[in-house]
């Protein structure tokens, strides 16, 4: 919803904030998750991630979440899918080229950036093409996972 | 300026230590010339000769000719078949991709074709969204980003290797460019954006139209803050406006283009003469440029009045006397064989 996804930018901070501790809590239960079996928790998880992001972010399950990078503003909001910051196109008032009744998302990140500890620094990283083959996954389970895999 | 060993058409020149292509454009750049490349719209037709007739107006007064990519989302033909037609007969054309219209796998089999035609220098856009062209109703790709899209390219180059680590035997000798726009929203991270773009590859930037001195003076300052100087090689971009309406109506249709009001009136005050005050504005432009700190040439993009680009140039005194090549320039190659 396009007023919530404003309001979560507005309160980056927080959310931010809020992910990080309950990422460490997700990635504390690494064990309870192997136990299950991270195959078997893929789907139940997707579908709270596609409930809670898509109310609070209009996330489109790209499956690599970037958020923490772009001031809480889902860069795949973007009609042409930018994760690396805006077009040449934003329009004088901050809405989209190609969507004009739409904020820029990339106008909305770098405001959400502002907001969160060393934000402007996670939007000058460079964000790697994305792995289609994600779409429609949990985001989170891949960051536990890569957090708690041992070090190659 | 003309290089001791300069090349038949269709042959490269030697790579020079610390140049990552064998073009003129990069040559011209690292020996600190001020560039002036310029804007070739592509046919809609199938007909080289017409390629070759855009091109030839150009002959003497530029360094090299963007084909763009279907600018605007319009249909025209491709900018690789453009480049291809422009390096046989020795011509330093600037490649552009945008990420619109192919997906990565097209995109890096064009990257090698374009070197392998001989193409030297490669624009990474994103690309305009379909919403502006004439197609609205196709399926805008964006697989890459403008930013992706160059990592692809220094990857190609660099690691001799496709993004899926795949090996390729030669790698493409290609200079590398990106696109900004000093004048769009957030102006604030438009630099950083640059940043960000030289992190990714971009060897130099070609900027969108500039009418307004002050915030492009803030936007190199702030690429001079981030120490980009060294890195990049800035083109800013310029252009004459044809009459006061011309400039109303691209200021409103043009995404991304910023026109302030003081150039309207003087386009409106100046009544029947406006095309040659448009003219006399881009040329005062260009020389006002090339004083700036960090400006290293200029990027003429003069869509359908591509006949006015060397008047411009000859006045703006900006070449400082250099010819760059032109088929023809040294009479190594006899005429005829560009009307093939």
């Amino acid at each position: 919803m396009y007023a919530l996804r404003r309001w979560s930018v507005r309160h980056a901070r927080g959310l931010n904030a809020f992910y990080h501790g309950f990422e460490n809590f997700l990635v504390s239960c690494n064990p309870l998750w192997r136990l299950i079996g991270y195959e078997r928790l893929e789907r139940p998880m997707a579908a709270v991630e596609r409930i809670v992001k898509g109310a609070l972010f209009d996330c489109q399950m790209c499956g690599q979440c970037v958020l923490s990078s772009t001031g809480m503003s889902c860069p795949m909001n973007c009609p042409k899918q930018l994760r690396n910051g805006p077009c040449g196109g934003v329009r004088d008032n901050g809405h989209c080229e190609v969507r004009p009744e739409m904020r820029c998302v990339w106008v909305e990140a770098y405001a959400g950036a502002t907001r969160i500890p060393g934000g402007q620094v996670l939007l000058s990283n460079v964000q790697h093409a994305v792995d289609r083959r994600l779409q429609g996954r949990s985001a989170w389970l891949r960051v536990v996972r890569e957090k708690t895999a041992p070090p190659a | 300026m003309k290089f001791d060993d300069e090349p038949v058409p269709g042959y490269p020149l030697p790579i020079l230590p610390g140049h990552t292509s064998p073009g003129r454009l990069e040559r011209v750049l690292r020996a600190g010339q001020f560039a002036i490349t310029t804007e070739l719209a592509p046919p809609d037709s199938a007909d080289p000769q017409e390629v070759y007739d855009r091109a030839r107006i150009f002959d003497g007064y530029v360094d090299a000719i963007n084909a763009t990519d279907g600018s605007g989302a319009h249909c025209h033909m491709g900018s690789l078949a453009v480049c291809a037609l422009l390096t046989r007969v020795g011509y330093a054309p600037v490649m552009q991709i945008s990420c619109r219209d192919r997906n990565r796998i097209a995109i890096q089999g064009d990257i090698l074709g374009g070197a392998a035609m001989g193409v030297c220098n490669v624009l990474c856009l994103s690309g305009d969204g379909v919403q502006a062209g004439d197609h609205p109703q196709a399926k805008p790709v964006f697989d890459l980003d403008a930013i992706t899209l160059l990592e692809t390219a220094r990857t190609l180059r660099d690691e001799h290797r496709f993004l899926s680590g795949r090996k390729i035997s030669f790698a493409p000798r290609v200079f590398l460019g990106a696109a900004a726009n000093p004048f769009a929203a957030p102006v604030e991270f438009r630099a950083q954006r640059v940043a960000k773009k030289v992190a990714a590859g971009a060897q130099f930037i070609q900027t969108q139209y500039c009418y307004d001195m002050p915030v492009l003076r803030e936007f190199m300052r702030r690429i001079e803050d981030l120490g980009l100087l060294e890195k990049v090689f800035i083109l800013v971009g310029v252009g004459p406006l044809r009459a006061a309406k011309t400039a109303e109506w691209m200021r409103a249709n043009v995404p991304g283009l910023h026109i302030p009001d003081a150039i309207i009136k003087r386009l409106a005050d100046a009544g029947p003469n406006a095309a040659q005050e448009g003219r006399k504005l881009c040329v005062e432009l260009i020389q006002e440029l090339r004083e700036v700190r960090g400006v290293s040439g200029v990027h003429i993009m003069a869509y359908r009045q591509e006949q006015t680009v060397p008047e411009i140039v000859e006045r703006s005194g900006a070449l400082a006397g250099r010819v760059p090549w032109y088929p023809g320039r040294d009479n190594s190659i006899p005429e005829t064989r560009i009307a093939q």
